[in-house]
């Protein structure tokens, strides 16, 4: 029995791509977090961060080739990571859902809608006909989708993106699950949609006392949704803390960096915007200092030579040999 | 997989260049004459590597000549297609609307009779000859590189850097000429290597239902496959080998276009 | 939907307009003239006389297109040069023995090629899907009659173990309302005819067959392989469906659409393919006769026979267009776009087929090909 109870919690995992005659590649390098019930946890990065495989790695969607999953995760009881493929299949969709980015491909277009809902009812509720026929429309209207008994028959190309994001939550939810992960869910959304989306996912969530773990690379997201967030950067995560404390104090430069380099209306015209310079790809690996290094302007040497740990404090964690001051300045 | 295509182009080639060097008599030499019975057709042995056939001639010679037969026909057949197809294709891509149409209706009816059947009817009515084999077979290649190349053409013209061209006030003839076209070519020179493996098949065919040149000496694989339907049990090694030969051939040009296919699609993921 | 079929058969229409000015065209441009050419060896100057008159061969060509088109729609199509009997009645006799044959080597292709195609993919890598993939790349560069031969060789003249041609054994003597002759073993409740004409369809089915279903697992593999890899079937994996429910709903009936694509061309090879085929196992059917015709220089079957089988090709397509339709519902909307809003966007293994597709029909048939995503 996991000792705090937490309703999801991951242990130091770490995910591997290997490919033949390629180096191989740690996309997730020992992430720890939990996720309790209620709660809304945001994972945020930027592509390439392995935020998208964290969670994959906790729904068990990677593909088995190719692939090496290491650490732990705990939910209810279980290590998901150890659970034979059909526990899996009984525990994603019912217990776990998940969301993704792209509604349209991420919706089989030959199929209708209704179906496409309640073949998720049908697998772990056994619901069947009419009944879950009923039950797909009631939750195609509790997701905000108008007229939901004809949308049943619809196929997804006959909706417009936001109602096949609706869709595609009433499918993660349908069966109530206790844990709700989505990732960049508004990403390929319409700006004005996106507000929508999220309005609906922070109202039930909240309605069903889920827990949400909300991926995403968009800060602004973050700020309205979020209690706690990870800073994700090169497979580890760089600092975590509570939203008010990360956005009215950032101590990483990295999240410094995010933080800064948005625009600001209250910025006087004709300011310079500040970038965090550098790629994604400069990298400098974790075994050898810190990833951020090449792109840091707080780097010191340190920062060049060792790993530096995670260190926990009450109101952060934080992976920063020199990180930013209270008083200092976001940096130029 | 690329180096056996390659290699047994090479061989099919090199064979048919130097087909008299290679074979030890000519084709219409019988220097078995005297041994063959209607029930003895010997197979291969030492003198003869695949046997004699049943007027007594060398088989291996036969099939080692008939490369140059399979060579021409299929590259002849192949580049008379291609122009006829290539020139439709152009056309209709380059202009769209009504000639697009048109030709589009024409390549339809073209194609709305199976392959063979139509090299056939157009075999028959050219009569029996080496010429209307080849230019069968470059006809019913022709709707298929216009449909290709008419394609790839609509589809370069809706992507952004044409859109790009144009706002810029490049002439129409120019973008189409300059950019359209070379971009479009890259799926058109996978299919004519595959196309020459099916010209090579197809050639065969015709030859085997008596349409090709009309003279018996002449060796062609498919012609010589023909003429042992009645010699299957006694003399299968008259069969065995132009077919080998065909199916050889063929497999070389395949080889070669799938890994064309491969270096020269950007998406496609093997 | 209705709308769609619709369009598809008005569609139709030029495309067998067009065939019958083609074969007009052909007939009139054989060596020696329409007349000898359509008796052949009996053209006595009153056969031709009495030809020239019942064809309208002295009349403008606009009158002579219209008799060939009148005559044509009753499927008069003259006499056998060498038989001597109606052309349509040589059809009637051979048509249901290539039907038969085509219908099982057909069968067999696909009952084999899917699944075969299909579990290559998933277990891509593996000895299965390289044996899968080589042996379709052979099976297109061996022409039909070689393998023809073969099989023939090794499992009837070697072997012993099938019939070396024919349709029925010639001590038999069953009964055959239809001429299908599996389908009238069974009317007729004769086991033994049954047992024999299945045997007799065996090698020829196969050896026509074979290439088909070279092409069905090359495009059925592909196809799933692009398939699996789509976002809508991670989603089904989220749900936690079952495995056979994902494979069924969301891997399967995506991947099917271009091996439909590709069922129609196989059509065109099979019906091309007989006439090698029949040849080499002495089958009686269109084929055979056909192969015959061409020896006798017998055009009149020719014209009626090519005629023929590309009507029946077409009208396969059709059917393959139109199933198209049932099974994704994009098609019929697309369909119904005017041609310059449809932009032509190929998925990779619909694309292949279409790069070795000689179906007729470009225009809404294109969208066969379309693209699965943001169309």
């Amino acid at each position: 029995m996991p000792a705090a109870g937490h309703l999801l919690d991951v242990r130091d995992l770490s995910v591997v791509f290997t490919r033949k005659g390629r180096r191989d590649v740690r996309a997730v390098d020992g992430v720890s977090f939990t996720v309790d019930a209620g709660e809304t946890m945001g994972l945020v990065g930027e592509s390439g961060s392995g935020k998208s495989v964290t969670s994959l790695a906790v729904m068990g969607l990677l593909p088995k080739r190719g692939v090496r999953v290491g650490g732990e995760v705990h939910f209810d009881g279980d290590d998901l990571l150890t659970l034979p493929p059909e526990r899996m299949r009984d525990i994603r969709g019912q217990d776990i859902a998940m969301v993704f980015q792209d509604p349209m491909s991420s919706l089989n277009p030959v199929v209708p809608i209704g179906i496409q809902v309640t073949e998720v009812l049908e697998r772990h509720q056994d619901m069947k006909g009419e009944a879950a026929r009923k039950a797909a429309a009631e939750l195609l209207d509790r997701v905000g989708v108008p007229d939901p008994n004809r949308r049943l028959k619809e196929y997804p190309h006959q909706l417009s993106g936001g109602m096949r994001q609706r869709a595609l939550i009433a499918m993660a939810l349908a069966c109530r699950p206790r844990v709700l992960i989505a990732d960049e869910p508004t990403t390929a959304l319409d700006v004005t949609i996106q507000a929508q989306i999220l309005e609906l996912l922070k109202e039930l969530v909240r309605d069903s006392g889920a827990a949400l773990v909300l991926i995403t690379h968009d800060l602004g997201i973050v700020a309205g949704l979020c209690d706690g967030v990870h800073v994700m950067y090169s497979g580890k995560i760089v600092e975590s803390a509570l939203r008010h404390t990360l956005f009215a104090e950032p101590r990483h430069p990295y999240t410094g960096g995010l933080l800064g380099s948005v625009p600001r209306l209250d910025a006087p015209r004709g300011a310079a915007l500040h970038p965090i310079p550098g790629s994604p790809a400069d990298l400098r690996p974790w075994s050898q200092g810190c990833a951020f290094a090449p792109r840091c302007a707080n780097r010191v040497d340190p920062c060049m030579q060792e790993t530096p740990a995670l260190e926990t404090s009450p109101d952060r964690a934080l992976r920063c040999y020199n990180p930013l001051r209270a008083d200092e300045e976001v940096p130029a | 997989m690329a180096l056996i295509g390659f290699g047994l182009i090479a061989f099919f080639v090199l064979v048919a260049i130097f087909a008299p060097l290679i074979a030890p008599y000519g084709p219409t030499d019988r220097p078995g004459a005297d041994v063959i019975t209607p029930t003895n057709i010997p197979g291969p042995s030492a003198e003869y590597w695949f046997g004699l056939d049943e007027l007594g001639h060398d088989e291996f010679s036969r099939v080692v000549f008939g490369a140059r037969q399979s060579l021409l026909v299929g590259v002849v057949a192949l580049l008379l297609g291609m122009a006829g197809g290539l020139l439709l294709g152009v056309l209709a891509g380059a202009f769209g609307g009504k000639v697009d149409g048109v030709i589009m209706r024409i390549v339809d009816v073209m194609l709305s009779i199976p392959g063979l059947l139509m090299a056939i009817a157009i075999a028959a009515l050219l009569g029996r000859s080496l010429l209307s084999v080849m230019i069968a077979i470059a006809v019913i290649n022709i709707p298929i590189f216009a449909r290709l190349l008419r394609g790839q053409m609509l589809a370069q013209r809706e992507s952004d850097y044409v859109l790009a061209a144009t706002s810029l006030g490049v002439r129409r003839r120019s973008i189409i000429l300059g950019h359209v076209l070379p971009n479009s070519m890259s799926p058109v020179i996978v299919q004519a290597t595959l196309t020459l493996a099916t010209a090579i098949i197809e050639a065969a065919g015709l030859s085997f239902l008596g349409l090709g040149s009309p003279d018996p000496r002449v060796p062609e694989w498919g012609l010589m496959l023909a003429n042992t339907q009645r010699y299957l049990a006694s003399a299968p090694h008259l069969a065995f080998f132009p077919g080998m030969a065909i199916v050889l051939a063929a497999l070389g040009f395949t080889l070669l276009g799938e890994r064309l296919r491969e270096a020269l699609d950007p998406k496609y993921r093997r | 939907m209705l709308r769609f079929v619709a369009r598809r058969l008005l569609l139709l229409g030029p495309i067998l307009l067009g065939l019958s000015v083609l074969l007009f065209v052909w007939l009139r441009a054989l060596p020696g003239g329409p007349a000898s050419a359509l008796l052949g060896e009996r053209a006595t100057p009153e056969a031709v006389a009495r030809i020239e008159e019942l064809y309208g061969l002295n009349e403008p060509w606009y009158v002579q297109y219209w008799k060939f088109l009148v005559n044509a729609v009753q499927l008069d199509f003259g006499n056998s040069s060498r038989t001597n009997r109606p052309v349509v009645e040589e059809m009637l006799r051979t048509f249901p023995a290539t039907i038969e044959l085509g219908t099982t080597a057909l069968i067999f292709a696909i009952g084999i090629g899917i699944p075969l195609g299909y579990f290559a993919a998933r277990r891509y890598g593996t000895w299965l899907d390289n044996l899968s993939v080589s042996g379709s790349l052979i099976g297109v560069a061996i022409p039909v009659f070689f393998l023809a031969y073969i099989l023939k060789y090794v499992f009837a003249v070697r072997l012993g173990w099938l019939p070396t041609g024919g349709r029925q054994d010639p001590r038999m003597d069953a009964e055959h309302p239809t001429g299908f002759y599996v389908f009238d073993g069974i009317i007729t409740g004769d086991l033994e005819a049954i047992l024999d004409a299945l045997v007799h369809l065996i090698l020829p089915a196969v050896a026509l067959g074979a290439i088909p279903l070279a092409i069905i697992v090359r495009i059925a593999r592909a196809s799933v392989l692009d398939v699996v890899h789509e976002d809508y079937v991670r989603t089904a994996e989220a749900k936690g469906l079952y495995e056979r429910t994902i494979t069924r709903r969301h891997v399967l009936r995506n991947a099917l659409l271009p091996v439909a694509t590709v069922i129609g061309l196989s059509a065109g090879l099979l019906l091309s393919g007989a006439v090698l085929t029949e040849t080499v196992f002495a089958w009686p059917g269109v084929g055979f006769f056909v192969a015959e015709a061409i020896g006798n220089r017998d055009y009149a079957v020719l014209q009626g026979f090519i005629l023929m089988i590309a009507f029946l090709y077409v009208l396969v397509n059709l059917a393959v267009d139109v199933s198209y339709g049932l099974i994704d519902p994009r098609v019929r909307v697309q369909c119904a776009l005017p041609r310059s809003r449809r932009p032509p966007r190929l998925r990779r293994s619909a694309r292949r087929a279409a790069a070795s597709a000689r179906t007729p029909g470009s225009g809404c048939a294109a969208i066969r090909w379309r693209s699965s995503a943001s169309g």
